[in-house]
C-alpha cells in the first residue's frame, strides 16, 4: 500500500517561499496568481494491512516526525491500488 | 566543572563550542556522539551545537531531535540539567519539545550571516545574570531557518513568564516579537539562534559571548 502524506504550513503562518513563488509567477505575466503556498509530499511504501490500522500508524508517524504541528498541518491519502 | 557537547552528523559548531567551554572551565568537554544513549552523570552543562544536522532534511533539527542521546538529555533536563542549544541546537530543542515554538525559514528567504545586536530581555536567568540589562550585546548569527514562530497564547505565556531572554535590535529573520532566544519555564534550558561561542575571543571580532559562559559557571 502507498500512503501519501501532504504537509503544509497552517493557515496564518507566514509562508515566505510561497509568497516568492507567487510574485515570481506574477513577474512572468501570470497576473491571475493571487497567492501560493508551498508544502511537501512524502510517499511511503507500506506493508499491506487493515486500512484503519495503517491510517492510524501513518497518523502517528505524522505527529512524531513528518509534520511539526506547531506550524504545519498534514493530510493522509491511502492508495491500495499501488503496490 | 565537567561539560559536554553533543555531536550529530553535520554539526559544525561543536568544535567552537568545545573551545569556548574549555577556555572557561579549563577542562575539555566530553564530545558525545548522538548515537550514545546516555550523558555521563558528572556533566553539569550540555551544549547542543550549531550546524546542519542531517543536512536539514525534512525540517532543520527534526531528525536529530529523534536521536538516542536526546531521550536522555530530555530526562536529565527535566531533572534540572543546564542545557544550551545554539542555532541548529535551538532548532533541535524545539523539535524535541524541550522548548516551545518552532524555527521557520527566514522571512527574507536569505541565509543571514552577520553580527547581530541583541537586547537583554531577561538578565536574571542563570545564562545571563552577569550581563547588564541596559547594555546591548553583539553576537554573530548565521542561519537560514531562524524565524521564531509560536502561536499567540504561547507568546503571551513566554512574555508573561520572562522566558524571552534575547531580542534582536534589528530583526534579521522575521521572528515574532524579535525573539532571538528563550528559556523553558524552569529556566534551565536556553535556546538561541545567535552564536555566543563565536564571540569569546577579541581576535574574532568581539567577546560579548563570554558573560554567558561566565554566568552559567557562576550559577553552578
Amino acid at each position: 500500500m502507498i500512503a501519501r502524506v501532504y504537509v503544509g504550513l497552517k493557515p496564518g503562518v507566514l509562508d515566505p517561499q510561497g509568497r516568492t513563488i507567487a510574485s515570481s509567477l506574477n513577474d512572468l505575466g501570470f497576473d491571475e496568481v493571487q497567492d501560493a503556498t508551498q508544502g511537501k509530499v512524502i510517499e511511503l511504501k507500506l506493508a499491506d494491512g487493515d486500512r484503519d490500522t495503517v491510517e492510524a500508524r501513518v497518523k502517528e508517524m505524522c505527529e512524531k516526525l513528518l509534520a511539526n504541528t506547531v506550524i504545519e498541518s498534514y493530510r493522509i491519502e491511502l492508495d491500495e491500488t499501488e503496490a | 566543572m565537567q561539560t559536554a557537547v553533543i555531536v550529530f552528523p553535520a554539526s559544525n559548531c561543536d568544535r567552537d563550542a568545545a573551545v569556548a567551554l574549555e577556555a572557561h572551565t579549563g577542562k575539555a568537554p566530553h564530545m558525545i556522539w548522538h548515537k550514545d544513549t546516555s550523558i555521563p552523570d558528572d556533566v553539569r552543562l550540555v551544549i547542543v551545537p550549531g550546524g546542519f544536522s542531517y543536512g536539514d532534511y525534512l525540517r532543520s533539527g527534526a531528525i536529530a531531535s529523534q536521536s538516542p542521546v536526546i531521550k536522555d538529555l530530555k530526562q536529565k533536563a527535566e531533572a534540572g540539567l543546564t542545557v544550551l542549544g545554539i542555532c541548529n541546537g535551538f532548532q533541535v530543542l524545539t523539535e524535541a519539545g524541550m522548548l516551545p515554538g518552532a524555527l521557520m525559514r527566514n522571512a527574507g528567504q536569505k541565509f543571514v550571516c552577520k553580527v547581530s545586536r541583541l537586547r537583554l530581555a531577561n538578565a536574571q536567568t542563570r545564562f545571563t545574570k552577569l550581563y547588564d540589562a541596559k547594555d546591548d550585546i553583539d553576537i554573530p548569527v548565521a542561519h537560514h531557518d531562524g524565524n521564531y514562530f509560536a502561536d499567540d497564547d504561547t507568546l503571551r505565556r513566554l512574555e508573561g513568564n520572562g522566558q524571552v531572554v534575547f531580542r534582536y535590535v534589528d530583526n534579521p529573520n522575521g521572528s515574532r516579537n524579535d525573539i532571538a532566544g528563550i528559556v523553558n519555564q524552569a529556566g534551565n534550558v536556553l535556546g538561541m539562534m545567535p552564536h555566543p561561542e563565536r564571540a569569546v575571543d577579541a581576535l574574532h571580532g568581539g567577546t560579548d559571548g563570554n558573560n554567558l559562559f561566565k554566568s552559567i559557571l557562576g550559577s553552578m
